[in-house]
């Protein structure tokens, strides 16, 4: 939290001015761009905690054999690695880029719930605390996969239960945080910023924050059964009182689902707003980027059944799904032409949030091919349960959310601290990650078509080859986040000089009409309505047959 | 694009690993290969149009060779196109895929059925057309597996994937395999054949194979269910007609001659012995040899269970509790022999005994 504070120290002449002590600025932080990050610390926080993890289990698939884990420690393992990079990393992380960005981006002075906004945070760290606690009580930490699917989760000892309890406080923390992001966006924007106008990042997570109001409290529900079943005899996925082990993943699935574009839409929001600006040239599809977004969110409350095709279902049923699943292609694959139509004929530099954009594109496409390979449901009966589908979701959730986060905090990086970030170090830390991500989970392609399942501490020798190259790829992978953590932390200090208000030469956005660092209060007077047009005409929003 | 994708980044290990499915064993499997093969083929024009675009732009369109930005960013004949398009091409893909789907799931006129019932951590089989019933384990010795404290001894071929009694089959038959489970969820899976199919404690699931071959053939439990998940694999051998038919015979006398008579008057000391087999195969994996457990599987040593009232005691075996799964499906002498073991064993001298009456009452 030391380097939190440093990072802030630039801008909090507001801090200087009613001397408020640390504990006062952070503990009952009220300000969107403290809470922002707290959040973004918070997730990179629970970054580096999942990728230890990530590292232990690597470590031991390096070779066949057991060498450091009990079978039962692994399990515990790649569960909380799970749970702790999906709640405690890539959704904090999002929802602190929204605390933080969302208020300049449309011109309001905070977000509208102020004071729930420091509970939404506040409630994260206990959760978290509970976590780690689990790895110590009697029996562990939770060892059912992230997916916690009974009878094994009812089996489970405490750790279950704590886990239980920290993903109470996260669906809480998640669903303040959605409210204050809806209320936000719905009401706050500034004077002639009317829906179909605000940047794209705005519109992805309001229809994120829509998906977690809805999908928060089923999965809330779902651990509550389980609690239940555990702890006081009630059968509800119990075979023997007539319950339905089924009717668990049915739930978790229909909040699961949902939950992946949780995940991917907020990426798709910034990475729409990094390529217009480094194309110099507006967003290809504004509209049917947002249609394209709604769509996608509409879908994924119809296709939960593709992550139980080996369950075994009817033939019709089984037809349904894939044939809903494949749909989501459709407006994805829009997405991705209209961000390639927005490069076609662009002024192109790359710069590293550029660098990690056009790395999200082609990374999230491959993720969204072999999405469409497990799909197809006869496919996925080779696929389901082994390392493809390990490899698929790292693609969209590794390169997709995380390389997102990446090009965001170096392209808002001069906007928070005030200064530049060294652009070599940037880069470097790009192709570092590009190129070891690519040797670690490219091959779990392989690894799966040749039939490994995942959540294996042992496998026979004919896996060996392809699963030393991810562990070298991981570890490689992991190290280069410590020189993103440096490249950061420079950048707090003083980088490579001041940063100008508006560093990056296309970007057109109200953030950049602050000064940097952004001050404690902003946009206390809205943005005039002249300025708001500016900027919407050169997004190429306004002055044409939108108006 | 996987082809190359492996071009490009795998020189170094050209020798490594498949990089592609098992060779197919069964019809089905031939299928989802074949349709595996096309989706790839459409996917590597999809990859290779929609990069080559990006990366001309990325190769032309840049400041750096003075490139002036040209501000179009709308054009709905594009748009339009390039959403019926992809539209079309799933549909194309949908057709062969649901084809597989029905005849993957057409269970109707098999001539075998047999029972894959899950336990933590090994798999039981039944035949329910002949009467044959047995449990199929891990063979793989622990000295292999754990490397704790060195090198453990050589492992063999087949590490993880072979077991003492392989499921056998006769070869061009379809066979039925109902799955369920005894605990928790778990997965029958063997891809040579493009079968996977989770067992579900508490209901019936099915799936079907007809082997091509003989030979043997192997897969592994899919779903996580707990400790030893990864040691629990599906092995199957498939032989000729004549030859399942001996072996039919064979397990069927074996199965008659290995019976415990229910009449039997058992000693203790006589169920001590048994029991200690029964210990070997069943509890061994968490209580451990010595009876003293690890991390959280508890010592029987001096536990209270062991020490208290038999009746608990078998109401553990019976019921289980938490990580500990009903051993319901082991038969009355089993569970007496076990429970009598375990308290006269490890230190423990309870010196009394359970008989399988005791068992059979208790059941009820």
């Amino acid at each position: 939290m030391t380097t939190a504070h440093d990072a802030l120290h630039t801008h909090d002449h507001a801090h200087e001015e009613h001397h408020v002590s640390f504990v006062q600025r952070w503990f009952y932080a009220t300000n969107h761009k403290d809470i922002g990050t707290l959040y973004l610390w918070f997730a990179f926080s629970m970054f580096i905690t999942g990728g230890i993890m990530a590292l232990c289990i690597r470590a031991e698939l390096f070779q066949p054999g057991l060498q450091f884990w009990q079978p039962d420690f692994f399990n515990q393992l790649t569960t909380l690695h799970g749970v702790i990079m999906v709640f405690g990393a890539i959704m904090p992380a999002f929802t602190g880029l929204a605390n933080w960005m969302l208020p300049l981006m449309i011109g309001a002075p905070d977000m509208a719930f102020a004071r729930m906004n420091n509970w939404s945070f506040w409630l994260l760290p206990p959760a978290a605390a509970l976590l780690m606690i689990s790895f110590f009580v009697p029996g562990g930490a939770a060892a059912g996969g992230w997916t916690l699917y009974p009878p094994l989760s009812i089996q489970a000892g405490m750790g279950m239960d704590l886990a239980i309890f920290a993903i109470h406080l996260l669906g809480l923390s998640s669903i303040m945080g959605s409210i204050n992001i809806v209320t936000t966006v719905l009401n706050m924007r500034a004077p002639g910023m009317t829906m179909l106008k605000m940047p794209l990042f705005g519109w992805t997570m309001l229809i994120t924050a829509y998906l977690l109001i809805a999908v928060a409290p089923v999965l809330a529900g779902a651990v509550t059964m389980l609690l239940t079943d555990r702890h006081f005899d009630t059968h509800f996925f119990k075979a023997i009182g007539g319950g339905d082990p089924v009717l668990f993943q049915h739930i978790f699935w229909f909040f699961g689902h949902p939950e992946v574009y949780i995940m991917a839409l907020p990426a798709f929001g910034i990475v729409s707003q990094i390529i217009p600006t480094f194309a110099r040239k507006p967003l290809f599809g504004y509209v049917s980027m947002v249609y394209a977004t709604c769509s996608i969110a509409i879908l994924s409350f119809m296709v939960w059944g593709h992550h139980m095709f080996a369950v075994g279902m009817p033939a019709s049923t089984q037809l349904f799904f894939m044939f809903l699943t494949m749909l989501i292609a459709v407006p994805t694959g829009v997405k991705v032409f209209n961000w390639i139509a927005t490069m076609w004929q662009g002024s192109m530099t790359f710069e590293t949030p550029m660098l990690f954009s056009i790395g999200f594109v082609c990374l999230f496409t491959v993720g969204g091919f072999s999405g469409l390979i497990l799909a197809i449901a006869p496919v996925d009966t080779q696929m389901q349960d082994t390392y493809y589908v390990v490899a698929h979701f790292h693609y969209v959730l590794v390169a997709g959310a995380l390389f997102s986060l990446f090009g965001a905090t170096y392209y808002w990086l001069p906007k928070w601290t005030g200064y530049m970030y060294h652009e070599g170090r940037g880069q470097f830390h790009f192709w570092w990650s590009m190129i070891w991500f690519n040797v670690t989970f490219f091959p779990m392609h392989f690894l799966g078509l040749a039939g490994m399942p995942r959540r294996i501490p042992d496998y026979n020798m004919q896996f060996t080859d392809f699963n030393a190259m991810a562990t070298v790829g991981a570890f490689c992978f992991g190290l280069g986040q410590i020189f993103f953590l440096f490249n950061v932390i420079h950048t707090i200090r003083g980088g490579v000089g001041k940063a100008p208000a508006s560093p990056w030469e296309g970007a057109n956005t109200l953030e950049w009409e602050v000064a940097s660092p952004a001050p404690h209060h902003t946009w206390e007077t809205p943005p005039s309505l002249e300025m708001v047009e500016k900027g919407l005409k050169a997004q190429g929003l306004l002055g044409d047959h939108h108006e | 694009m996987r082809r190359l994708a492996s071009a490009l980044m795998l020189p170094a290990f050209a020798s490594a690993g498949s990089m592609n499915f098992q060779p197919a064993q069964s019809a089905i499997a031939h299928e989802i290969t074949n349709l595996h093969t096309l989706l790839m083929w459409v996917i590597l024009v999809i990859f290779l149009l929609v990069f080559g675009v990006m990366f001309y732009a990325i190769l032309k369109h840049r400041k750096s060779l003075g490139h002036a930005a040209k501000p179009f960013h709308e054009n709905t004949t594009v748009e339009i196109l390039w959403t019926i398009i992809p539209a079309l091409i799933l549909i194309a893909m949908a057709w062969p895929a649901a084809r597989v789907v029905i005849a993957q799931k057409d269970t109707r006129d098999s001539e075998i059925t047999i029972k894959a019932t899950g336990y933590q951590w090994f798999w039981g089989y039944k035949y329910l057309d002949h009467g044959v019933d047995f449990k199929s384990r891990l063979t793989t010795n622990r000295n292999q597996i754990e490397e704790y404290k060195g090198k453990g001894s050589t492992k063999g071929e087949h590490y993880l994937l072979e077991v003492d009694e392989p499921l056998v089959v006769p070869v061009g038959k379809k066979i039925r395999i109902l799955t369920t489970s005894n605990d928790v969820i778990h997965s029958w899976a063997v891809p040579v054949f493009g079968v996977k199919q989770d067992a579900i404690p508490g209901f019936i699931r099915d799936t079907w194979f007809k082997a091509e071959n003989t030979g043997t053939f192997r897969g592994q439990c899919s779903e996580l269910c707990g400790k030893d998940h990864g040691f629990m694999p599906v092995v199957v051998k498939v032989v000729t007609d004549k030859e399942f038919q001996d072996w039919v015979g064979k397990k069927q006398a074996e199965a008659k001659a290995a019976a415990d008579d229910p009449n039997k008057k058992w000693t203790k000391d006589e169920l001590i012995a048994r029991g200690r087999s029964v210990y070997e195969i069943n509890c061994v994996a968490c209580h451990k040899a010595d009876g003293k457990g690890s991390g959280p599987y508890p010592s029987l040593a001096g536990s209270k269970i062991a020490l208290g009232p038999i009746a608990d005691h078998l109401g553990m075996v019976l019921k289980g509790k938490n990580a500990m799964p009903a051993w319901n499906a082991l038969s009355d002498t089993e569970i007496a022999a076990v429970v009598t073991y375990e308290r006269n064993s490890f230190g423990n001298t309870v010196g009394d005994a359970l008989f399988p009456a005791d068992v059979k009452a208790a059941r009820k």
